[in-house]
Parts: structure tokens; sequence; C-alpha cells
């Protein structure tokens, strides 16, 4: 028995979310005195073997190429290496490809499936774990009935460790059920970084008064090196992207840093950015909902406010 | 073309959220219940898709009777009629198996990318699954042309553009339609929704893989630390050295 683990790949890549869903795996795997399997699937740029120092002890990597719209292949090809591996736990990260997969997956194992988790499961028979519930204004301990389970592991909530360890790799040629579906064009927001792997995240809400007021939102976020966000107002009337909106209705997002410019604090917003380790309000109003929330706060004009910031930032980078 | 919405009872999103019972019951006392914000995009997509292309709009739901206004606010927005599985939505998987039940004949099923309640996000890849159609995952756009449906759905950093067939399963989300875009009751529409049919059916299992035990609120936050304006220096050395976050 083993505990398998999807290491989903980005164009060849691993990215954070992968290496803390293996991290998860092997954590609950030693506890259950099992063996950590990771699975590739397609193409890697990035050697596999990687995976060993975040606790892999075997990489099994599926060499047929499939779209990352098609859920139907990568759920049926986890299911083969599932069964060939006698997993007994499935770990994703809870990322849109895996959210994609693992309901089919379920079904298709017969297994109970858990999204949002953020601790390894507190009890192993039967398994009893913690994740996030109403759109993150609760946590809820889940149980699951069945002996067979996935977990989904929310981004950012659980910490990446490396030890000593190498893994082994085995190739495996799957036999997938292909779907309808196909890929016509991927539109990619180059150069930034994802929202749901960012450190850091610089959010900016109406206060900025217009979608042209956004350069020094971006040049902040540049100079740390930050995802850009925006509350649910801002994406509704089209000054920013859907895929910013921030809150119980958008993205929930898990920074170690969030920083809140000219956004009051909505119980929806804050549902979405409290699971942020610290979190910095930018607010004219010193009655913003934000302060009661936030770690750090300044009551100011966001247009004065912000450049200044970003003036320390930089002569702060510059010294250390 | 026939479409199935399938869509959830949830708290208003402005809703504090509390429990009971020793913290293992969600405390309903002064809530508002709404249609899952998801799902409206959803509903409101098939309204618009039914009233150009012609065909119906079957809402679904599993829950009690008392989240029959639910329902019928869906048909005052606009569909044709409903289905409520009279039982208590156990989990992801019970759900599911339930609406997948019902959900064979239809040209298009759309389901919420996520309900605000349980974020599971589970039912509508569980039903694609068990019906075995095509899924598409965080849906943000979608039109149909004969059999053939071309959408758009979110990926990490960015967006795809998809072509797919009928019939087809969707989680969508806003995008699908935008916010000003969703359709209201009208009054018309209210009193129409009274006497459009409701069908109240039976559960046909009681089977699901995972339970609530118990819940906990996110713990409170210590005071905010106020700095003055002017003064954003001290604001980052206390991000560096206290906060340790740059």
């Amino acid at each position: 028995m083993s505990v398998l683990v999807f290491a989903e790949n980005w164009d060849g890549a691993f990215k954070k979310g992968t290496f803390e869903a293996v991290t998860y795996a092997h954590e609950t795997a030693k506890s259950l005195g099992l063996s950590t399997v990771a699975v590739t699937i397609g193409n890697l740029s990035q050697d596999a073997a990687q995976l060993g120092k975040y606790g892999a002890d075997k990489v099994i990597s599926i060499s047929n190429s499939m779209d990352a719209c098609d859920n139907q292949a990568m759920a049926s090809a986890l299911k083969e290496v599932a069964e060939q591996e006698k997993a007994q736990l499935i770990v994703v990260s809870n990322s849109n490809t895996g959210k994609s997969i693992i309901p089919r997956l379920a079904i298709k194992l017969d297994a109970a499936l858990i999204a949002n988790v953020i601790e390894v499961p507190s009890s192993n028979n039967p398994l009893t774990v913690k994740k996030k519930a109403f759109s993150g204004k609760a946590l809820e301990i889940a149980q699951a009935q069945n002996d067979r389970c996935i977990l989904a592991v929310a981004p950012n909530s659980f910490h990446i460790t490396e030890i000593e360890n190498s893994a082994t790799i085995e190739s495996f040629d799957a036999n997938p059920t292909n779907t309808n579906v196909s890929s016509t064009n991927i539109e990619k927001a180059t150069g930034k970084i994802t929202l749901a792997e960012a450190d850091i995240v610089v959010s900016a809400g109406r206060g900025l008064k217009g979608p042209e007021n956004w350069d020094m939102v971006e040049e902040l976020a540049d100079l740390l090196g930050a995802g850009t966000a925006c509350s649910k107002p801002v994406s509704d009337i089209g000054w920013r992207p859907h895929g910013e909106h921030v809150g119980q209705t958008g993205k929930a997002v898990a920074p170690n840093l969030y920083i809140a410019i000219g956004i009051s604090g909505a119980i929806q917003h804050l549902a979405g950015v409290n699971s942020s380790k610290v979190m910095v309000a930018i607010n004219t109003d010193p009655e913003a909902p934000f302060f009661k929330a936030a770690d750090y706060g300044i009551v100011g004009d966001a247009f004065e406010v912000v450049p200044k910031l970003i003036e320390e930032i930089r002569s702060f980078k510059s010294s250390n | 073309m026939k479409i199935l919405v399938c869509i959830s009872n949830v708290p208003d999103t402005t809703s504090a959220i509390n429990f009971t019972s020793n913290n293992t019951e969600f405390d309903t006392n002064g809530i508002q219940f709404v249609i899952n914000p998801y799902d409206e995009f959803g509903l409101t997509k098939a309204i618009k898709l039914r009233d150009h292309h012609g065909g119906t709009v079957t809402v679904a739901h599993v829950g009690s009777a008392s989240n029959e206004p639910t329902l019928r606010k869906a048909l005052a927005i606009g569909a044709d009629d409903a289905i409520r599985i009279d039982a208590a939505a156990s989990d992801s998987f019970f759900v599911a198996k339930e609406l997948a039940h019902i959900a064979q004949g239809y040209d298009l099923i759309i389901c919420g990318r996520e309900s605000i309640d349980y974020n599971g996000g589970a039912v509508p890849g569980m039903m694609a699954e068990l019906l075995s159609l095509d899924f598409i995952n965080a849906c943000t756009g979608l039109s149909i042309e004969g059999s053939t449906a071309t959408a758009e759905r979110e990926i990490e950093g960015g967006k795809e553009h998809l072509s797919a067939n009928l019939p087809l399963i969707i989680a969508g989300q806003k995008g699908l339609v935008e916010e000003a875009d969703l359709l209201i009751p009208n009054m018309r529409g209210i009193m129409t929704a009274r006497t459009k049919p409701l069908n109240v059916l039976a559960a046909q299992s009681s089977e699901h893989k995972t339970t609530s035990i118990s819940f906990e609120k996110p713990a409170a936050k210590a005071s905010c630390k106020m700095i003055e304006a002017g003064n954003e220096k001290e604001l980052v050395a206390l991000l560096h050295q206290e906060a340790k976050v740059i």
C-alpha cells in the first residue's frame, strides 16, 4: 500500500503547490507507515527526481501527453496508477487542474473526497482532517467513511520541508479515456506571478478611483515579487480582470503578506483573504472594517501612501 | 435545447457564520438563504441560451422543503420547471448521485464551480463521471452553435479557449454572464413562478462518503498596529523585522 501524490506540472515545470502536496503526502505516509509515490503526467522540463527532496520515494512518470483540460484522460490515468500502487490515500493540490480531476477520480476509485485540507490528518482510522469551509469564514473537521480517500491540499496552507532523500523513477504507459473537449488556444498572463502561488499579494479596491491608477499597484507588486488582486466591485465594474477578484465569490488566497489598498474590508472580501499570515490595510477611512482584521494599518490617502511605500521598499531592497 | 441547472441553497454572502450544538451544526438563526452565487451566473446563462435557441430550463436541487423559496426564485427569474430531491445534502457524493439520477437526457448541464458553504467543488465533476459526460470546470464563457460548444475556462495564470460537443456538463462562475447582466425576478416572473411545476422526488439512496464532525472559527487577529501616514519607513521595518515577511 502507498500514499499517491499527483505532482502537477505547468508547461513541464513543477510549482510551489506541487511541492506542498508532495510534502503533505510524505508527512501523512510517515504516520501511516507507507511509502510515498509521486505521479507526473506528460513531458517535464525539470528533473522528476527532485520530488525526492520533498519526500517522494518513487516517481511514476506517465509519458502520455495530455491536455490539461482533459480531466477524463488524467483521471483515468491516475486511476490506473492508483490501482497498481494500491494507493490508500491520494493527495493533490487544490489547483484548477486538481479540482477538475479529483471528482472523477473519486467516483472511479469509489473513494471519499475531502478538498481544501489545511493540516495532515489528525487521525488515520477513520481518516479525520481539518479543511476550510464557508469560503474561509470557518474550518471544518471532516471524516472519510471509505478506506480509500482523496485529499486536496489548499494552496499556501502547508509548509514545504526538504529532506535528504532520493526518488527512483519509473515510466508508465497509461491507456487513458479521452474526451471530446479540446483546447484551441491558451492566453497566459506573461511574466505575472499567479495568485494561487504568490507569497505576497498586493490588492486594491474602489479607493483607487479608476483603472488608470493601477500603475502604482503593479509597481509595488513588481518590487515585492507579488501577485496583484482586486476587490469584487473593481472586477464587477471591469477595472480589472475577473481572475484577480479575491473574496468569498472569487479566489481565496493565503499568502504570507496581503496588502489591501483602498479596500474597506467587507465580510465577503475578508473571507477570501483571512488565511493570509500578515495583512496590511491602507485606507482613508479610519473606521474601515479592514483595520479590525489587519495586522498593520495606515490611515491615509493611497495616492500619497503607496508612492512613499514604493520608495521605502526600494531603498530597503537596495540596502538588503 | 434541454438545459438543467443545479443549484445550492447557501447563506447570503453577508452572513456571519456561527455554529450550535457544541460546534457540530451550522447556526441558521437569522440567516438569509440565497441561490449559490456561482449557480446564479449559470442560471442566467441557461435562460439566455434558451431564449436564443429555444428549449427549456429545469432547475434541480437536493434539499428540504424549507429550501423551496430558493427554487421559486429560480422559477421567477425564468426557469421553466424545478425538481427538488427531498433529502438533506449530506455530502458531495450523495448530491452528485441524486442529481445524476434525474439528469439524463439533457443537452447541457450547468452547475456552479462550487457552493460557498462547503466549497467542495466536487458535485459537477462527479456528475460528469456518473453520467459519462464531458466536463469543463471553472468555466468563464460559453456559446453554443448546433451541437458544438465553444467555452473558456480559467487556468492557473490565464485562460484557455476550448471546443466541445453536447451533451456537456460545465461548472461555471462569473464570466458566463457578467455581474451586471444577472437576471433578477420581476413582478410577472414572481406571479408565474407560483404556478410553474415544482416536482418533489424521494432520494434514491442514503449513501455518502464523508461526514462533518465539527466546526471551528478561524482564530481572531490581535489588534491592528497603526502606523502614521508619512511614516511608511516604519511599516517596511516592521514587515521586515517583526512580521518577517519581506
